[in-house]
């Protein structure tokens, strides 16, 4: 072995130990919730993940809303997912292909709501919705996270890139703009139209404010806000928090590990980055 | 077909596509955006009519102790966060560059995944980690310090931990962008410089550096805007305090609307935060262009 070698095969442990640092909180997580309360408290106990208790996952299946807030949270998520692609790819072909008056500013409108921070909107959108009677139900979560602006914009972004010769060749077989949008433009950019169903579908699922703020009654809160219920009703039971905390996160930790590479281009376009 | 009509069936189908979105835009982001212009000079409550009070509301924000606080705190957090996680994101993403195959896609993996758990489920997880009893991380605070903190009861400890638990949080992105930029550097510049005899040190600061600094730019500008975005760590890990001193603008935003039932001086302290992020991005954004391009 040249002393090259060995000096690429130490940086790469170093890199490894330090990467094991960073992803230690889930180790501890996951070893904290595979553990009898008792022991969790216990002096002495070790890191090692020396026990596989599953209790505390079924004490807390079995004794929150947990599954409520599962059905509530893929439900708005998918609906959300379902509802800004298509809006956003019908918007983003129409300023891409089609010439209509307002259609620049249309665009400048869509790219400066980048630099709105939602927040500032959430005491106004909370009076719409309970004006509109949606406190407390799916509508009232869904409806003010359907403006996803970078949706329309990474799509116009492909949809210009699309050669007119085959925009032409569909025409003169007598096709209309729908059948050329969702035949020619949709079937071309599924690899994008996957990553970004994946990243608004990971966003929605992760909002915690909005859904914090018109959910008050706990069979209606999604994930992130149940679980914060939770927290005070357990006391101090450190394994059933963390097998909670777990479960809360296994469908996105799923879904990543799944999709990763979808999810690391969904990343990057949606910063403007191409990778 | 003639021009004319098709000129007028393209009109519908514009207006067929485009209907939906500009219609959800409308209701839900145009009108509220309105709305909370409009309730930033009135009385109302959260909910319910209000008086117009022209600016009285914003006469009492520049006299509200509690504001400059959370302004503050808002400042300090992006100073605790912005610049320290470009720089982990950076050095990370530089490692990770170094290695190759599966090794690579591991350590990604792991350096990545915090980044799509829910903000609650971090919260949690860290709390738990930092718990003053039997948190594991105790004994370490406890060798630097010499006894135990409960941390986010603790008015010194507070800000800069919730700054860790958010940069572990949500670092994963940024290598991810400094990583796509380190790929977009051609290798022969490298190449070139190595054979010029540049040392390691060189090649970085000569070639790496400025090549990457438009990603780093973007990721300094991304950052500084979300973090002064800061509620959901702070509301879930320490309320506010102690003492307010994690108190920030979306938290007193929340405490004014949802608690205080003040609708109309929840929305100007919203106003605020909208103003600075604006300001601090369009500045933002012209100085790191001129930085950029004296390179």
């Amino acid at each position: 072995m040249t002393a090259k070698q060995a000096r690429n095969i130490a940086f790469s442990a170093l890199v490894l130990i330090a990467a094991a640092i960073w992803i230690f909180p889930l180790y501890w997580a996951l070893t904290t919730s595979l553990r009898s309360e008792n022991r969790v408290v216990s002096e002495g106990a070790g890191v090692l993940m020396d026990e596989l208790n599953v209790s505390a996952y079924i004490d807390v299946l079995s004794n929150s809303k947990l599954p409520m807030w599962y059905l509530n949270s893929v439900g708005t998520s998918l609906i959300i997912t379902v509802i800004v692609l298509i809006t956003g790819m019908m918007c983003a072909y129409a300023l891409s292909q089609l010439r209509f008056p307002g259609r620049k500013a249309l665009y400048l409108i869509v790219v400066g709501s980048f630099m709105v921070p939602v927040p500032a909107l959430y005491v106004a959108q909370f009076v719409l919705m309970s004006d509109l009677g949606l406190i407390n139900t799916w509508w009232g979560i869904i409806l003010p996270q359907l403006i996803v602006p970078v949706v329309v914009i990474v799509y116009k972004q492909f949809f210009d890139a699309i050669p007119k010769e085959m925009r032409e060749a569909v025409l003169l077989d007598g096709g209309g703009e729908f059948t050329l949008l969702f035949k020619l433009y949709l079937p071309l950019n599924w690899g994008i139209t996957a990553a970004l169903a994946i990243i608004t579908f990971i966003s929605a699922w992760n909002n915690f404010f909005w859904p914090f703020l018109v959910v008050t009654s706990e069979s209606m809160m999604t994930i992130p806000v149940g679980i914060t219920q939770v927290n005070d009703s357990f006391g101090v039971f450190y394994a059933r928090m963390m097998a909670l905390a777990l479960l809360a996160a296994a469908p996105v930790i799923i879904g990543y590990l799944i999709f990763q590479k979808r999810v690391t281009e969904a990343v990057m376009i949606s910063a403007g980055v191409k990778g | 077909m003639s021009t004319a009509k098709r000129r007028r069936r393209e009109l519908r189908n514009a207006a067929l596509m485009v209907g939906p979105f500009v219609l959800i835009l409308l209701i839900f982001f145009l009108y509220p955006t309105y709305k909370v212009i409009a309730l930033s000079f009135t009385d109302a409550p959260l909910i319910g009519e209000g008086e117009w009070i022209g600016l009285a509301n914003y006469a009492k924000l520049l006299n509200d102790k509690l504001f400059y606080t959370s302004i503050w705190n808002n400042f300090y957090f992006v100073l605790l966060t912005v610049i320290p996680t470009t720089v982990i994101a950076l050095l990370i993403a530089l490692a990770v560059s170094k290695l190759k195959g599966r090794m690579q896609a591991l350590i990604l993996t792991l350096f990545f995944l915090p980044y799509v758990l829910p903000v609650s489920v971090v919260t949690l997880i860290w709390a738990w980690m930092l718990d003053f009893q039997f948190g594991i991380l105790q004994p370490l605070i406890e060798a630097v310090t010499g006894k135990s903190v409960p941390v986010f009861k603790n008015p010194h400890w507070v800000m800069p931990m919730i700054a860790v638990v958010t940069i572990w949080w949500t670092n994963g992105f940024n290598v991810l962008l400094m990583i796509a930029g380190l790929r977009n550097i051609p290798t022969d510049l490298y190449e070139a410089a190595a054979l010029d005899g540049a040392t390691a040190w060189q090649r970085f600061w000569r070639v790496t550096w400025p090549l990457l600094w438009p990603v780093t730019a973007l990721v300094l500008t991304l950052q500084l805007i979300l973090q002064l975005k800061l509620f959901d760590q702070v509301y879930l890990l320490s309320k506010g305090g102690p003492f307010n001193s994690s108190y920030v603008v979306l938290m007193q935003m929340y405490r004014e609307a949802f608690q205080l039932n003040n609708g109309g001086y929840a929305s100007a302290i919203a106003m605020v935060l909208f103003l600075i992020i604006v300001i601090v991005s369009v500045l933002q954004f012209q100085l790191l262009r001129i930085g950029g391009r004296r390179k």
